[in-house]
């Protein structure tokens, strides 16, 4: 497990280690994998109370429009996005989706309405193709800043709320998805009621030279583990979240990935204004017709997990093949194995019995209604 | 007679057969297991065949016959509950016995003392 020394490091990284974490490289950066309390404990610990994350690896993007209106921002995004930008209050944030001319996924992504500009958020393996992607396309219209100034954190669970309310009393009139500048121990913070675990909580922007107070003051309360990408994966699988690169990329569209929720009426056929992002045609196809294939749940019979990469069949000899496990792997709340896949249209029903391909034999397996764990936002 | 590999198993060598287990460094290194795969009782293998699986939240990782032989028991106990293997992985958390084919094999591998050297 060498760590090269030409990763990048996130602002946290001197505290990661004081605080035992053990790194791996992560798209490009030296990340913590997992604390001293391993990736089970960090995860049940997250769902029981709260968990700190560091995810200052993932891109953060101030979307600033040149004529000075917003209004002109948001019409810039919606050509990148198949959302509703322009519809998005103030003080409110979107999941979204860069898609690419054939209908496919370039990234997932947040969108907020920061009032004279928009704050997004991307996935750090795809930040420099992503703003890359940004400048071609709006970046007459728009000034375009990567945030590498500042760090960016998750406080998820059930004790999220009460330990952010220590350091700000305000927190608690926030609802799932809304955003706010504030000021933790004297730093000027950007925070959403949002993360990737399932569990109500929230992502914090921090300066990258306060990051580290904030954080320490974060760790001291005592419901506060330090949560590595380990455990962050196991939570997001449970919460039934799409991790982009396994279970959404180039070659899936949103309504392949059961994401048309993220695309709001004013986009669809017949919507205010439709249309006009990229692989418009293919995806308000599919919204009308059906994909052929969809992203399901998975629940094994067994406790082998099922994982990445397994083959999932209708018949227990792995003869007719119906699509592919994309994540996978043990939930620690459910306790037992869970997967997502890709599977044709027909077999794509919760209960339909499958089997799916683990080391040569054809485990039982069932489509199953995600998420696994019941979410818990403050809507 | 305790023995070491290179791929962090150990094997407790009475007469021909080894009691072969995962070592106190692997199983840190992997974390809380959730599931253990084990070998039938009667299979054969060469030295680096896929005997067990062993898999924890995060990934699968396969544990390697360290020497020919014959699977002569196994260790039922660590299926029912894999975090044996955490709690006492030289110990109660044992994977397999292996009837060796060579019971002159077991030399070329490390003692104890050059275990600890490879492991820091």
């Amino acid at each position: 497990m060498d760590v090269s020394s030409d990763l990048k490091k996130t602002p946290l990284h001197a505290l990661n280690l004081s605080l035992g974490a053990r790194m791996v490289p992560f798209a490009g950066y030296e990340m913590p994998v997992q604390y001293a309390a391993g990736v089970m404990k960090e995860h049940l610990h997250t769902r029981a109370a709260a968990g700190l994350f560091d995810v200052s690896h993932m891109g953060q993007v101030t979307v600033r429009a040149r004529s000075g209106d917003n209004a002109d921002a948001a019409r810039a995004l919606e050509t990148l996005v198949p959302v509703d930008v322009a519809g998005l209050p103030e003080g409110r944030q979107r999941y979204a989706l860069f898609t690419n001319d054939e209908g496919g996924i370039l990234d997932d992504l947040m969108i907020a309405n920061r009032g004279d500009h928009f704050y997004v958020v991307v996935n750090a393996a795809c930040k420099e193709a992503d703003f890359a992607h940004m400048r071609a396309k709006i970046g007459e219209a728009c000034e375009l800043t990567l945030h590498d100034d500042r760090a960016l954190v998750a406080l998820q669970g059930p004790r999220a709320e009460a330990v952010l309310a220590e350091l700000w009393a305000d927190i608690s009139s926030m609802r799932f998805m809304d955003v706010r500048a504030c000021d933790l121990h004297d730093a000027g913070c950007i925070v959403s009621r949002s993360g990737y675990t399932g569990e109500d909580g929230f992502e914090i922007s921090i300066p990258a030279d306060l990051a580290e107070t904030v954080c320490c003051r974060l760790l001291d309360h005592p419901d506060v583990l330090p949560i590595g990408l380990g455990a962050r994966d196991s939570l997001r699988l449970e919460a039934g979240l799409c991790l982009y690169g396994n279970d959404i990329d180039t070659g899936t569209t949103p309504v392949e990935a059961g994401l048309e929720w993220a695309i709001q009426k004013a986009r669809r056929r017949g919507g205010a204004r439709e249309g006009g992002f990229p692989g418009a045609s293919v995806i308000l196809d599919q919204l009308e017709n059906g994909p052929e294939r969809r992203r399901v749940g998975l629940r094994a019979e067994g406790r082998a997990p099922v994982r990445a990469g397994a083959v999932l069949a209708t018949d227990p000899e792995g003869e007719d093949v119906v699509g592919t496990v994309t994540s996978g792997g043990f939930g620690p709340n459910v306790d037992g194995p869970v997967a997502m896949g890709y599977v044709a249209t027909a077999s794509a029903e919760p209960g339909t019995p499958l089997y799916a391909g683990v080391r040569g034999k054809f485990l039982p397996v069932t489509v199953a209604a995600m998420p696994f764990v019941k979410n818990t936002f403050k809507r | 007679m305790l023995k070491f590999t290179e791929e962090h198993e150990w094997l407790k060598i009475e007469g021909d057969v080894a009691t072969v287990g995962i070592t106190t460094h692997a199983a840190e290194q992997l974390g809380d297991l959730v599931f253990v795969e084990l070998p039938d009782v009667g299979a054969t293998f060469e030295k680096g065949g896929d005997a067990a699986t062993v898999e924890s939240v995060k990934a699968a990782s396969d544990v390697y016959c360290p020497l020919d032989g014959e699977i002569v028991e196994v260790n039922e106990a660590i299926t029912a509950d894999p975090s044996l293997v955490n709690s006492d992985p030289q110990g109660a958390g044992w994977f397999f016995k292996l009837k060796l084919a060579n019971k002159a094999d077991a030399d070329g591998l490390m003692d104890e003392a050059a275990y600890k050297e490879l492991v820091g």
